[in-house]
């Protein structure tokens, strides 16, 4: 994004400052802006590249044994290619960079660059298709068991959170709370160059001999603990992605504790600030147990010590040569202990963002503001105390699986009170109904539908039957598909003029949610189905062998059909997204009139280590729209008060 | 602009940001240690036989050790005390002997692991050994990670002092706050491993 | 921490020569008791009695938690909550089905 041009040099230097070198201002930089831009691009290319695993997945699932199409020639092309396209591309980004091109050469530049890069991008995609993975194009069902581990894997933690947290988090956190930067900037870049190559050692698994982990993104032992090389790749990769996010989070608290405008009380505290921050409570309390158990079964995989290997385990007719005496169930419990808080991470910011969308856009303030607020709370607490319910099928007794089905029918209820209230705040608004609000608006009952089908697997009785079966992945994609990414693409829609300075196209936009809401419920809806049926989880085939799927398996073709149109309805996306950037309508500071402090800081995007043209005092609370008693239609949080 | 609250504390909270910042941060450690106790515990009581510490390590050795800690402590929230009495020749000296002490604990740590190595005892021997290596040497980590930084605040970090000696101050503080919470783990560590 | 004086911090000073001297006091007490061999149950609360209140002496004085702010405590409050949570559950649900209650 050429920042420099559109930034009057005026302006920075106001603010004392001289010009950074490149790489301390692109990629060294300790200015949140920049760095969540990095975190978000890097994000976005994992959601895409997850999103491709997954495609092929769906492949498999619906053609079962059949040749992927169009990529395989692309899998055996020289590697002399790549380097090339990737020297070109690094070349030509570098200039664009620099901001110095202008004309016919700068869109050059920028034909190679995207030529380049989607070149790259189907040749990585298609190299995975190599011979010991899938040989003349069909997917072995080793590699379908590495696609669905890392898909799971790259989407969670190197997609989903990084945007969610990494990206709008870093960006507009410290702007809606009126701060010049986070608390701790040297550690918010550590945390980003710890996130990158926690990324590429993912990527790179693919590549290793076996390939990347295959023991599903839960790793259970003790099949994780025998696994191909690939498995220690993963585990490498997730103590850094742990580290990142531990560094992230207390950099976060700590910058909603210490850093906060005058005048601005908790209760104040936009929504979205409050996800945030009891976000970060979670990642920063139960990311350290699943950092221990990497680290325990790194040791098992590599010092070969048995902490979760179980004595006189058999594998392949043969007692495996290990001291025994080990808990497979320690794992669950370690993993589980942080991936339940882990759920409500990737939802939580979700909340807030859409919370922030649909009060800016009912031009009313949130009902039950403070409500949402104590439930957030609640939910974060008690998100610690209901894992076990992953584990009902453990042989644990009755009265743990007791203890843990009520708290997690309990903690159903805030869920419920966060999404009523945003139900009730559109009651008698004016609404716009702009692209970031349809998204905010699809999440609402996206979310529901995955909230409620939780329901029946918080309950032993009933999850015996669904466990591991394909209602449990509906359920979760419910939450995680429909729900956070609809959510993520309203953020993207919403703040992208404070990133940018310019407006999304709202025709593209259009075109880019309805096919999207249309396409998901085609891939997900019928998961439902199969699963009540029975169908299971992680089968290569998706279930041919099984006489009880036969009634259910022609939902598998039309299913990946919704897969691809939905492919194809993010190419609008992708196209405005980019071309908006030089191209979309320009905009002033607060193109939304919206009330939050991110909009106060100007120009957009707003300048490095500072932010704001004056400290902003805040005078009011987040959400007076149509204040009643002023004849003003919005009252932004630190305008004083007008007689 | 420069971000607020890098000295002075803030008034509502009474905190500066690297003192919430490190103590978030040791309460991460608390969970992560946690798991691991929590690791111990349960592989013990699941165990047909788990031998006493006291039989299998060398107690002597690790009461040492645990004296050794105890007094960088000592010398850390000295060293501590002496910048907030705007004595810098006395606060190099402590911090020196913290350093000290931080790399005799991990000599001594690492002439008990090579005894036990040559009488081949790895951490794959038993569930015994697994743990012990692995919170021992998790522990051991964390000292040296301290070590590091304490070297840095002696050498180029301490420049510091003479530009913005209440910075610095806080920085003392926070690397000992750090500091104490590894001699607390190793408080625990050492009757739970050698002495149960 | 600022606002103290210099006679405080001598004060302080001293206190931590005390406090050194009960560590180190309290950690012969632990290894003497050790070498008692006494049954397990016993010899576990001793330890962890011995080790609690050496742990809260440093805790309290090195890490001065004694006189510390409000936003500290709830976090550690916090903290050790889960950190109980955390010691107990996995432990009571592998006991869960081999206790009488279960
Ligand atoms: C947007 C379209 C998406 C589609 C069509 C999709 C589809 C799938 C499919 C077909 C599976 C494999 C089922 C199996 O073989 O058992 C799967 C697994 C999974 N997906 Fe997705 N997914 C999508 C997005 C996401 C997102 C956004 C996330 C996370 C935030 C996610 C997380 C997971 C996880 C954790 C698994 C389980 C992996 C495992 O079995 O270990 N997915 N998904
Ligand atoms: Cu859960």
């Amino acid at each position: 994004m050429s920042v420099p041009e559109k930034q009057p040099a005026a302006v920075a230097e106001h603010h004392g400052h001289h010009e950074e070198p490149f790489w301390k201002k692109y990629i060294f930089s300790q200015d949140h802006k920049v760095i969540g831009l990095q975190y978000g691009i890097t994000a976005l290319f994992f959601l895409m590249f997850g999103f491709c695993l997954m495609l092929l997945m769906r492949w498999q699932l619906a053609f079962p044994g059949k040749p992927v199409p169009l990529l395989g020639g692309l899998a055996s092309m020289s590697r002399l290619f790549i380097y090339g396209a990737l020297l070109i591309l690094a070349i030509a980004a570098v200039y664009l960079l620099r901001g110095r091109a202008t004309g016919a050469v700068r869109g050059l530049a920028v034909a190679v660059v995207t030529l380049a890069s989607v070149f790259l991008f189907v040749t990585l995609v298609a190299r995975l298709l190599s011979d010991a993975n899938a040989p003349g194009g069909i997917i072995l069902p080793e590699f379908y068991n590495q696609l669905g581990a890392m898909h799971g894997t790259i989407m969670v933690f190197l997609a989903v959170v990084p945007l969610l947290v990494g990206a709008f988090g870093n960006y507009v956190l410290p702007l809606q709370i009126g701060a010049p930067d986070m608390a701790f900037p040297k550690l918010n870049m550590a945390s980003y160059w710890c996130y990158l190559p926690g990324g590429l050692v993912m990527l790179m698994s693919f590549f290793v001999p076996g390939g990347a982990a295959n023991s599903g993104w839960t790793s259970y032992p003790p099949l994780s603990n025998i696994a191909t090389q690939g498995q220690t790749w993963w585990l490498f990769g997730m103590v850094l992605l742990i580290t990142s996010s531990l560094l992230g989070s207390v950099n976060f608290i700590t910058t909603v504790f210490q850093l906060r405008a005058k005048g601005l009380s908790f209760m104040r505290l936009p929504f979205f600030c409050w996800a945030q921050l009891v976000t970060s409570f979670l990642l920063l309390l139960a990311f350290p147990p699943l950092e221990a158990a990497g680290i325990l079964q790194l040791a098992d995989r590599l010092l070969g010590t048995s902490f979760f290997m179980p004595s006189g385990l058999v594998v392949s007719g043969q007692v495996l040569d290990v001291a025994g005496g080990g808990s497979p169930l320690l794992w669950q419990h370690l993993f589980w202990f942080l991936a339940h808080p882990e759920v409500y991470v990737l939802i939580l910011p979700a909340m807030g963002i859409v919370a922030e969308v649909i009060a800016n856009n009912t031009r009313k303030p949130l009902w039950g503001y403070k409500a949402m607020v104590y439930a957030t709370i609640f939910l974060g607490f008690m998100s610690f105390i209901v894992w076990a319910h992953h584990m009902f099928l453990t042989g644990m007794g009755t009265s743990i699986s007791a203890f843990f089905q009520t708290t997690t029918m309990i903690i159903s209820v805030p869920s419920v009170v966060i999404l009523t209230a945003l139900l009730i705040s559109l009651w008698g608004g004016s609404i716009r109904f702009n692209t970031p609000m349809l998204f905010a608006l699809a999440f609402l009952p996206m979310f529901g539908i995955g909230g409620l089908t939780g329901l029946p697997l918080g309950l032993a009785p009933s999850d015996i039957h669904l466990h591991d079966t394909y209602y449990v992945i509906g359920h979760f994609h419910y939450v995680v598909a429909p729900g956070t990414i609809f959510a993520i693409f309203a953020g993207i829609y919403y703040w992208f003029p404070k990133f940018t300075g310019r407006k999304m196209s709202e025709a593209l936009g259009k075109l880019h949610f309805w096919p999207s809401l249309i396409a998901i419920n085609c891939v997900f809806m019928p998961m439902f189905i199969q699963g009540l049926a029975g169908v299971s989880r992680r089968l290569y085939d998706g279930g041919q062998q099984y006489a009880h799927a036969q009634e259910v398996l022609h939902w598998n073709a039309f299913m990946s059909a919704g897969a691809y149109m939905l492919l194809l309805a993010q190419i609008p996306f992708i196209f405005n997204f980019f071309w908006s950037m030089r191209r979309g309508e320009k905009v002033g500071a607060n193109p939304w009139q919206a009330t939050t402090l991110e909009w106060a800081a100007a120009p957009s995007p707003p300048v490095a280590h500072g932010n704001f043209p004056q400290v902003p005092v805040v005078v009011r609370g987040p959400y007076e729209y149509s204040p009643p008693d002023e004849d003003v239609e919005f009252l932004p949080q630190h305008t004083p008060q007008q007689a | 602009m420069e971000i607020p609250y890098t000295i002075d504390d803030r008034p509502d909270t009474g905190l500066y940001n690297a003192k919430l910042g490190i103590w978030l941060f040791l309460a991460s450690e608390v969970m992560l240690f946690g798991a691991l106790f929590s690791t111990l515990v349960l592989l013990r009581t699941g165990a047909d036989y788990w031998p006493h510490g006291y039989e299998k390590l060398n107690v002597p050795l690790a009461t040492i050790n645990t004296f050794v800690l105890i007094a960088s402590s000592v010398t850390m929230v000295m060293s501590w005390a002496s910048l907030r009495l705007k004595d810098f020749r006395k606060h190099r000296l402590y911090l020196w002997l913290t350093f000290l002490c931080g790399l005799g604990f991990m000599v001594i740590k690492g002439i008990e692991y090579g005894t036990k190595f040559s009488h081949h005892l790895y951490p794959s021997t038993d569930n015994f050994y697994a743990t012990y290596y692995t919170l021992t040497g998790l522990h051991g980590l964390h000292v040296v990670g301290g070590m590091v930084v304490i070297l840095y605040l002696l050498l180029t970090g301490s420049r510091m002092w003479q530009s913005q000696p209440e910075r610095f101050t806080n920085r003392i503080e926070v690397v000992g706050l750090y500091w104490h919470f590894v001699d607390l783990v190793w408080i625990f560590l050492f009757p739970i491993l050698y002495l149960l | 921490m600022a606002g103290h004086t210099v006679e405080e911090i001598k004060k302080e000073t001293r206190g931590y020569i005390l406090v050194f001297v009960a560590l180190a006091a309290l950690t012969v007490v632990t290894v003497g008791v050790s070498y008692l061999h006494l049954s397990i149950g016993p010899a576990i609360v001793l330890a962890l009695f011995i080790a609690t209140i050496k742990g809260s002496l440093v805790a309290c004085f090195f890490m001065h938690l004694i006189s510390e702010r409000k936003l500290i405590y709830s976090v550690l409050i916090l903290t050790v909550v889960f950190f109980i949570v955390l010691m107990v559950v996995p432990l009571s649900s592998f006991l869960d089905h081999l206790a009488p209650w279960g």
